[in-house]
């Protein structure tokens, strides 16, 4: 376990947001590492501010007056390092997903491998692809520098070659890129990240170095044809990303300058704590975090430490979601809902969401649709993070999601539902995650927080995780199987650490609870029926320690993938019994 | 906890930044008298590029080529003009396929701009330019009756205002529009047929006010000629008892619609503006607040979106709402005389 340099320290964190900043204080108590409390604020990267400092002052007086300490001086200052009379901190990061998401180009040379790449790289920011140039792309390089200029792209993500491969074609794809650029005004050029062919490094400064708003290098993402290595280019991408918004935004200049430079992407700050966890905690399965905010949706996911890390706006509660219609119909939003809505209805809901963000459901039919499109927008995210997942993942059947224990849930849709039932069934359904698995609940949204913190103080994540700042909600047995309605699938005998027992016969299409309440433990004994596997292999039976939680052992015997009933009323009398057997 | 706000003023100064999104030429002048559809500022771009490849056409390494370019940056070109010529007895030469202008010459290849598109930047509103920003345009304030909208079809219109909308919650139909409506501005309600839009453009209307509209017209009202400000979302909304007050009571008047697109990040936000006459500048409208007892606020959610209340009590701590979920609320009085428990972050002050 690495040991921090700065071990003793108390550091201050803030989340920008698109809908809130948080402050967030993590101290030594005890000797050891514990978040102590968390101010809020709404974000004021918008209009009539436009300059994120507001927010984070705001955000910070809360926190003062929820601890009683200062933070800020008289000028609103940020007091570091902590001074003898108590004020201030020894430490400051911050984490930032405010402002619209950036339009992105991406260049490459095969479209199936280093476009792919790029692909995959752009999709660790809070960005879009607009446009991709490609060898397969036959259009005359005037016309690629029209389209860029009537798309004014702010990133270019530039891939391909392997080292010492391949140069001309990507220079003949990068010469349009720099006469667009050259006609741009000086403040709307992209800034362009090159992770190709490191050999042409000099050759890039030369076509593009004063052409571009900043120019970013970092280690080739293809190596090899066989080799993809995201990592370097991705922390590059996300320091483009900080650059970026700099400015775009006024006051993420004062709040990195407040940060020393320890100022990450909300996701990739994410994507850095699963890493992170899946090398501490990892095992055969992997581990799985989603986000979902107002900005976008994440995955990210680690695999014995590889990882992966999905940002999708085009799956965010925000200012996109009428765009969600391009990824799904009404229909298929509407059939998560307990209630009986009209598409019209949803339609309106999403343009006029998409007009105030920041606000929450106030009605139980509203936070039905509220559900419903968090629901879709999950499932929508998880099915574009899997292609992404490693071919070699645990899983047991390779059209299903793989074997993820634990899986970590935040963002405003999650921590902010009525119950944890409520997020657990949003999870289940969007998610329907296999085996056995614990499903923790990051209701502080300190996953992001802790990502960016790991860089200033190593041992402060561990810590803080191991602490309780997270809710553990149970957990969650899913069988794979598919049978008749009403077949029993499972038996699971539940031992407590004081010898008493709960027994559960769980059949095909139910969801039942065991009571096991947070921080006890019992031993979990499962006997599947016919061909069911729960991760011993088909029929086989076995023994876990089932963590405990807010709702305890959860069986969802619902079927992979779940089978929604096409009739509507059935559907939603179901879907309400399912939300009854949660808690309500 | 700080506040959305939403502008509905019956006098108020309005000062706005008019701005090029690219560099070009102000035309207006400081202390300038301009309309809502002066034009104060214009640029220009090239519709095209060309990009000729001067090194592969002759065949050559792209020193070579660029030895034989005939042309420099700036050169305005005719079409079929030698740009290059090879050397030999008979020497390749290598022409402009179309009339343009050098722009970058170098490097084995030639570029060239064709055509041309302009912008030119309106008023938006009446009033007095009241600084120039070189190259990129202007700031005009005047005073009048200001009211925000929520979506704009980025035109912008003056004319005289018809009321349509007997009520707040009224429908605009196809059939209550006619001719005697060519150039006036249409004060309706909710529209949620494209016949309505259809018709208004026939007839030749200068623009609409809408309380909402239907997302499945924003397509088509997007493409409208005339100016399209709605007030209040999207669906059957009626509109705000504070607009639909200040525009009804304001028929017959000269009425501004400078329905630029909401943005956010900007604050550009599609507006209505009635100039009316001032003997002293009223105040500029407050542009930050923070919740508190006695503000107007209109609800952003349901229920009753798009109602107008008054706060009378902010709740301490969380209060638990209808939904389930827990927030910072205020206890707000409807103009029915019924108090509603609303979350903050779904009241937007009126002021």
């Amino acid at each position: 376990m690495p040991v921090s340099l700065i071990e003793g320290d108390s550091l201050l964190a803030v989340d920008i947001g698109a809908a809130t900043t948080r402050a967030v204080l993590f101290d030594v108590v005890e000797g050891q590492y514990r978040f102590v409390a968390a101010g809020h604020s709404l974000s004021t990267a918008e209009a009539p501010f436009k300059d994120v400092i507001e927010g984070v002052r705001n955000a910070i007086t809360h926190l003062q007056n929820v601890t009683g300490r200062a933070f800020l001086d008289t000028d609103r200052d940020l007091v570091i390092p902590s001074q003898p009379n108590g004020a201030g901190v020894d430490a400051f990061v911050a984490t930032l997903s405010a402002g619209p998401t950036l339009k992105a180009v991406t260049v490459g040379l095969l479209a199936d491998v280093s476009l792919e790449s790029a692909r995959r790289l752009t999709e660790t920011i809070y960005a879009r692809v607009v446009d991709s140039i490609g060898l397969t792309d036959h259009r005359r390089p005037d016309e690629v520098i029209d389209g860029l200029l009537a798309l004014r792209p702010d990133v270019v993500v530039v891939t391909g070659g392997t080292d010492g491969g391949a140069s001309r074609s990507i220079q003949k794809m990068l010469e349009p890129i720099g006469l667009a650029s050259y006609l741009m005004p000086a403040e709307k050029r992209p800034a362009v990240l090159y992770a190709g062919n490191q050999k042409m490094e000099e050759e890039v400064k030369s076509l593009l170095g004063t052409l571009t708003s900043s120019l970013h290098f970092s280690p080739n993402v293809r190596p090899s044809l066989e080799t993809e290595d995201l990592d370097p280019a991705a922390r590059e991408l996300a320091r483009l990303f900080i650059e970026v918004r700099k400015r775009q935004i006024k006051g993420v200049d004062t709040v990195a300058a407040w940060a020393s430079g320890h100022i990450l992407p909300t996701g990739y700050a994410s994507g850095r704590m699963m890493r992170y966890l899946s090398r501490v905690f990892g095992s055969a399965k992997g581990i799985l975090s989603v986000d979902i905010g107002a900005s976008a949706t994440l995955v990210a996911a680690g695999f014995k430490g590889k990882s992966t890390l999905g940002v999708y706006p085009q799956f965010g509660l925000g200012e996109n979601l009428p765009g969600l219609l391009n990824h799904t119909t009404l229909e298929n939003i509407l059939r998560w809902s307990p209630l009986d809505i009209s598409v019209g209805v949803l339609r309106d809901y999403l343009y006029q969401k998409a007009l105030y963000p920041s606000t929450i459901p106030g009605t139980r039919e509203d936070q039905a649709i509220s559900q419903a499109v968090a629901r879709e927008c999950l499932h929508l995210a998880i099915q574009s993070a899997r292609r992404d997942f490693p071919a070699n993942a645990a899983s047991l059947n390779p059209r299903q999601l793989p074997l993820f224990d634990p899986i970590l849930a935040g963002g405003g849709a999650l921590s902010d539902a009525p119950t944890p039932g409520h997020s657990l069934l949003l999870l289940l359904d969007a998610l329907q995650p296999v085996g056995v698995t614990t499903v923790i609940l990051d209701q502080n949204n300190l996953l992001p927080i802790l990502g960016a913190a790991a860089g200033r103080n190593s041992l402060l994540p561990v810590q803080v995780v191991g602490s309780g700042a997270f809710i553990s909600v149970g957990t969650v047995v899913s069988p794979l199987v598919r049978t008749a309605y009403g077949a029993q699938i499972l038996r699971a005998r539940l031992i407590y650490e004081d010898g008493t027992e709960a027994r559960m016969d769980l059949k095909f299409g139910a969801l039942e609870l065991l009571p096991l309440p947070s921080p006890q433990n019992a031993r979990l004994i499962l006997q599947p029926t016919g061909h069911a596997d729960v991760g011993f292999g088909p029929g086989r039976s076995g023994e876990v320690t089932a963590t405990g939680g807010a709702l305890g052992v959860v069986f969802d015997g619902r079927g992979r993938p779940l089978d929604l009933p096409s009739d509507a009323v059935r559907r939603r009398e179901l879907i309400k019994k399912w939300y009854w057997t949660v808690g309500g | 906890m700080l506040a959305s706000l939403v502008h509905i003023l019956p006098l108020t100064t309005i000062v706005r930044e008019r701005l090029l999104p690219v560099s070009g030429r102000v035309t207006a002048r400081l202390n300038q008298k301009v309309g809502p559809t002066d034009v104060v500022a214009e640029a220009a771009w090239a519709r095209e590029h060309i990009l000729i490849d001067v090194a592969g056409a002759l065949r050559l390494p792209i020193p070579a080529a660029d030895r034989l370019l005939r042309c420099k940056v700036g050169d305005e070109l005719p079409a079929s003009a030698e740009v290059a010529v090879g050397a030999g007895l008979f020497p390749k030469s290598v022409r402009t396929p179309k009339d343009g202008r050098v722009i970058a010459a170098g490097g084995g290849q030639v570029l060239l701009e064709t055509g041309e598109t302009s912008l030119q930047l309106r008023a938006g509103l009446p009033g007095n330019v009241i600084e120039v920003i070189p190259n990129r345009g202007v700031v005009i304030k005047t005073a009048g009756a200001l009211i925000q909208g929520v979506w704009g079809n980025g035109r912008i219109d003056t004319g005289v205002l018809v009321n349509l909308a007997e009520k707040a919650d009224g429908v605009l139909a196809p059939s209550r529009l006619d001719e005697t409506m060519r150039g006036q501005i249409i004060l309706g309600g909710l529209c949620k047929d494209a016949e309505t839009l259809q018709t208004a453009s026939e007839i030749g209307v200068r623009g609409l006010i809408l309380s909402s509209l239907f997302p499945s017209l924003l397509p088509l009202a997007a493409r409208m000629r005339f100016p399209i400000v709605v007030t209040d979302g999207f669906g059957s909304l009626p509109m705000n008892s504070a607009a639909y007050r200040l525009l009804s009571t304001n028929a017959k008047r000269d009425v501004t619609l400078n329905a630029e697109a909401y943005d956010r990040y900007t604050g550009a936000r599609p507006e209505v503006i009635i100039p009316l006459p001032i003997t002293s500048e009223p105040a500029l409208p407050r542009e930050v607040e923070a919740y508190a007892p006695g503000q107007t606020v209109r609800m952003r959610r349901p229920p009753s979106m798009g109602a107008i209340g008054t706060i009378v009590l902010l709740r301490p701590g969380l209060t638990l709402l209808t939904s389930g979920l827990r927030a910072p609320a205020a206890d707000v009085r409807m103009e029915t005389g019924e108090t509603v428990i609303v979350p903050l972050v779904n009241l937007e002050v009126v002021g």
